[in-house]
């Protein structure tokens, strides 16, 4: 869209942009601040905004209380893994809706959607005692699968909006190359799908590593995540603003850093199958 | 195109998705179903046998059931509302031509990487504090008194947590659909001397319709579902018990595993509800 | 010569072998309390001894209770101990759910526990949890601000005396509010509160054959009486306070008085975190000159898990943790004031922990606490801030959020009552009472 646009407009929009932006990031802004505060001028009245004594005393003693690397790394575990399961399980899947419509491809699709709408918290006693059972109860493993199907029908639904833009003549010629079925999807239609897949990864990794009920519920110690790690700051005895920044910016950081990285990913690929 | 071997390899590639989603929906509906007819207290000596439909009409005879629904069905709306309008807004204006594009962008959808328990807590103890947050100091500074946000505006207090962790998804599909407007097109009307409102309703709206639908239903099977903000900003007082918070009181509260599975039931059947409502416009809508 | 030596050789191999067999890992549920949170920090000391591992999991208060009740009623198996309240004791305990603590060693002295806390961690005479520590509730109040009101606080005041000083002290330009208690919804914040405050006004949950109260005269008088008291000199937003935002702005010096349990003593005369620590004096919780004070009990106590594969480990900690030697360790580290009070009576033996300014007052208000007879009227359950019964935290939790809603402005008294009357009848009609 090559517009030409006067200078005075483009003041005008960036200034309107700018203030918006730095208003619904400011609560984030706000939280990494305050956890470089003291607990004392955390609720000083009038807020301090930036001139205080910069302190990194709340992060020595989150570290020295909780072991973080090992809630982080339980996150990365839980939320990777659960990404790049349902994504093997749902490429063929999406490949066979997009490529082989049947009269009940679109039935399929919005009733695996409808798997996402029974309510967790009703089913915790039923999945608790299957998790005993199967002896996964603390396990990243289980933890991996019952995300994996949490996602699984988003994971489908975005891979399948993505391979129907991809003209079915590519394939076909591939095809009558003499390439398997395999060769098509591995060769073929993957690679033109990278930016759709990326993005796919992408948004089911943030949706995993924010998932709080299950990621709660069927941990202790092993397999706790970082969303357990926040649950031991959230309301102790005392003044804890600050602490509770600390740990809250130690929980988001690594997925807020993943995030503005891939954001052009992110957004190119976020699709949804909207565009046509 | 399709061959028949197609057709079946296709059908064994879709197996695998199709046969693990059947299981994870049909174990716990099966089971939830089995419990919500059985008379279940775990602190009770557990699984006391069948009751019939008890369960289900102490359920909906509660005081609480129907204020329930009215609230999930709020929320949801609510946010909806004000993230698909809003999305609009910044999708047309990041859009436009500015210094810093990258950086705004980075800016307006962080929150989408904020776990929604962190957010809650956030807003709660650092902005909505009626004594030392953020809104408060706001308030008096320009000599108001501060509104105790959780007790007297908790609805739209949540409503509000909600949006702004949700506003950065509308944002930012919408805003994959306004760059993909024909600008030519647009240009032309310009020139017409068409005013903007009417560019926007003729030409740009239409064309996000299929993403304001797909941000609506998506958003929708989250949002039925929300629970950490509600558990940590009010645990269901002041109005804002929504079905499912519902349920996990009666589940894990009241430990009742019979009453809280046919809350459970209620939940599904009003999600379908909304499913189909929503299926009727999306199917429309996607069908193209 | 050479025999022997390869014989001791080996027989210490053996010690030292069997010794590693049986170091164990334990994983312990707790609360995100500050004294929990310094019981971690002396872990060391339990390894050094023992040899025993321990992994914590350290969650909030009511994440905590979901996720041990769920992982108990299913035998789940994923924690070795518990910290669970004095509510969750007896009924567990009754469920058979938990190893009783019958066979203690001497050493650890069991009968030094104070009897009011035994009493609320046994079942059928047997104890099943092991108090880490103990509280009621007290008046703490700002013995600056009660003698420029031109009061004097009497050692066990009355309701009427603490709403009128309350008035004296409140100084709404200053932003310093007369009293600050409990509001917020839930059964262990301001349902707690309301509960103790309401035996002292004569009310009761339930009569002898389990019918819900709330549609009495006392209940009536009791919410007014709060209600009345917290508009004249409440903070803002005191609907959603529970005991920590009560503890900051208590400890920022924006109330009078704070009626609140007995541990958040050690905390608001700490200097390091309060702005007023030393201006804090203390009282009996208030009475209404019926016979019953408006005082809780409470305890935190550990708990072991039936069917644990490490019970006997866990059995060590939980002596350990319990014990009198912990209670000094921590006086070694931390100084006396923040040793984990109301459990053991050799405490309040201690000349050195009698020094404290709060001691005293701590230990009379545990003991004017009864939970076997905490109402004015008899009652058929045990519990003075709850009763002791399963369907009580999901009753309470319903019941305090109609309250909340009243202090909010919401709803008027008759109607939360009313609510209440219906919410209590149903849920107990559920449970098979009636």
């Amino acid at each position: 869209m090559a517009r030409t646009v006067t200078t005075n407009r483009k003041i005008l929009n960036t200034t309107i942009a700018w203030a918006i932006g730095l208003l619904i990031f400011f609560p984030i802004l706000w939280t990494i601040l305050t956890s470089f505060k003291t607990e004392a001028q955390a609720i000083n009245d009038p807020p301090i905004f930036l001139f205080f004594d910069w302190t990194l005393e709340n992060y020595a003693v989150v570290q020295e209380r909780s072991n973080y690397m090992k809630f982080l790394w339980n996150s990365v575990i839980i939320a990777g893994g659960s990404t790049v399961l349902g994504l093997i399980i749902a490429v063929p899947a999406a490949w066979s809706m997009a490529f082989v419509p049947s009269r009940r491809t679109k039935d399929i699709l919005l009733w695996m959607l409808s798997t996402k709408m029974l309510p967790a918290v009703g089913v915790l006693y039923p999945i608790y005692l299957g998790f005993i059972k199967l002896g996964l109860l603390d396990s990243r493993f289980g933890l991996v699968i019952v995300l994996m199907l949490i996602n699984l029908p988003i994971i489908v639904w975005m891979l399948y909006t993505y391979f129907r833009e991809i003209p079915g003549e590519i394939l076909e010629a591939a095809r009558m190359d003499g390439a398997s079925l395999r060769e098509e999807i591995l060769y073929v239609l993957t690679p033109m799908a990278i930016p759709g897949i990326a993005s796919t990864l992408l948004l089911n990794f943030i949706l995993a590593w924010n998932e709080a009920f299950w990621t709660l519920n069927l941990t202790a110690v092993n397999a706790a995540p970082l969303t357990a790690f926040i649950a031991s700051y959230s309301s102790p005895e005392g003044l804890f603003y600050a602490k509770l920044s600390a740990a809250s910016t130690m929980a988001i950081a690594p997925i807020l850093i993943l995030g503005w990285f891939s954001q052009k990913q992110l957004v190119r690929g976020l699709t949804f199958g909207a565009v046509k | 195109m399709a061959t028949q071997s197609s057709r079946s390899a296709a059908r064994l590639m879709m197996a695998p998705a199709v046969i693990l989603l059947l299981g994870w929906m049909l174990a716990p509906l099966i089971t939830t179903l089995y419990f919500s007819f059985r008379r279940y207290l775990p602190l009770r000596g557990g699984d006391q046998g069948w009751v019939g439909f008890e369960n289900y009409t102490r359920f909906i005879g509660s005081s609480a059931f129907w204020p329930s629904v009215q609230t999930t069905l709020i929320i949801v709306g609510g946010v909806l509302v004000i993230t698909v309008l809003l999305g609009i807004v910044l999708a047309l204006l990041l859009d436009q031509p500015m210094w810093g594009q990258g950086i705004v962008r980075i800016l307006v959808i962080a929150p989408f990487f904020v776990m929604p328990t962190v957010s809650a807590l956030v807003w709660k103890n650092m902005f909505m504090d009626p004594v030392n947050g953020l809104f408060a100091h706001l308030w008096k500074f320009f000599g108001a008194t501060p509104v105790e946000w959780l007790s007297q505006a908790s609805l739209q207090s949540i409503v509000m947590i909600v949006s702004w962790q949700w506003l950065p998804f509308a944002t930012l599909i919408l805003l994959t659909a306004v760059q993909s407007l024909d600008g030519e097109q647009l240009e032309a009307a310009e020139m017409d001397g068409a005013p903007f409102i009417k560019r926007f309703w003729y030409i740009v709206l239409p064309h996000l319709g299929r993403a304001i639908t797909i941000v609506i239903l998506i958003q929708t099977i989250f949002l039925l579902s929300i629970f950490a903000e509600i558990f940590v900003t009010t645990g269901g007082a002041f109005g804002t018990r929504t079905l499912t918070y519902l349920i996990f009181q009666r589940v894990l509260e009241s430990q009742n595993i019979g009453l809280g599975s046919a809350g459970g039931v209620y939940a599904i059947i009003l999600a379908n509800i909304v499913a189909i409502f929503l299926m009727r416009i999306v199917g429309k809508n996607l069908d193209n | 010569m050479y025999f022997s030596k390869a014989l001791c050789a080996a027989s210490a191999i053996a010690i030292i072998a069997t010794g590693a067999a049986q170091a164990e890992t334990l994983t312990i549920a707790t609360v995100n309390n500050g004294d929990m949170i310094r019981m971690q920090g002396l872990t060391d000391d339990f390894t050094a001894k023992t040899g025993h591992e321990v992994e914590w999991v350290t969650l909030e208060e009511n994440v905590l209770r979901q996720r041990v009740t769920t992982d108990i009623s299913t035998k789940g198996g994923a924690f070795d101990i518990m910290t669970i309240g004095m509510y969750e004791t007896p009924i567990w305990g009754a469920n058979g759910w938990l190893v009783p603590l019958d066979d203690l060693s001497d050493d650890y002295n069991v009968d030094d526990i104070l009897p009011a806390m035994a009493g609320g961690l046994s079942y059928d005479g047997t104890l099943y949890a092991a108090p880490f520590y103990g509280e009621s509730s007290m008046v703490m109040y700002r013995t600056d601000l009660m003698e420029a009101a031109g009061l004097e606080m009497p050692k066990a005041p009355t309701w009427s005396f603490i709403r009128e000083a309350a008035a004296a002290m409140t100084d709404r330009d200053n932003e310093i509010n007369g009293i600050c208690i409990r509001g917020k919804a839930g059964w262990g914040e301001g349902g707690a509160f309301i509960t103790a405050m309401s035996n002292s006004f004569g009310a009761r949950w339930f009569d002898e054959d389990w019918n819900a109260q709330f549609d009495t005269q006392p209940w009536k008088d009791t919410l007014e009486f709060y209600v009345g008291m917290m508009n004249e000199s409440g903070p803002p937003g005191y609907a959603t306070n529970g005991f920590n935002e009560n503890l900051s702005l208590f400890q920022q010096g924006k109330c009078g008085m704070w009626i609140d349990a007995t541990v958040a003593a050690s905390f608001v005369t700490n200097p390091n975190d309060s702005t007023v620590a030393d201006s804090v004096s203390f009282a009996l919780a208030p009475d209404n000159g019926l016979g019953k004070r408006s005082n809780w009990l409470w305890a935190w106590a550990l708990a072991i898990p039936a069917g644990t594969q490490k019970e006997a480990a866990a059995k060590e900690f939980v002596e350990w943790a319990t014990s009198t030697g912990y209670i000094e360790l921590v006086a070694e580290n931390e100084g006396w004031a923040n040793v984990p009070p109301g459990a053991r009576t050799s405490l309040y033996e201690n000349p050195n922990y009698l020094e404290v300014p709060f001691a005293q007052m701590t230990l009379d208000s545990i003991l004017s606490a009864d939970p076997k007879n905490p109402t004015v009227d008899p009652v058929p359950y045990v519990g003075i801030q709850f009763a002791a019964i399963p369907e009580f935290a999901g009753i309470a939790t319903e019941v305090s959020q109609e309250f909340s809603a009243v202090y909010a402005g919401q709803q008027s008294i008759d109607e939360a009552l009313a609510k209440a009357q219906a919410i209590t009848n149903d849920a107990m009609e559920a449970a098979g009472y009636r």
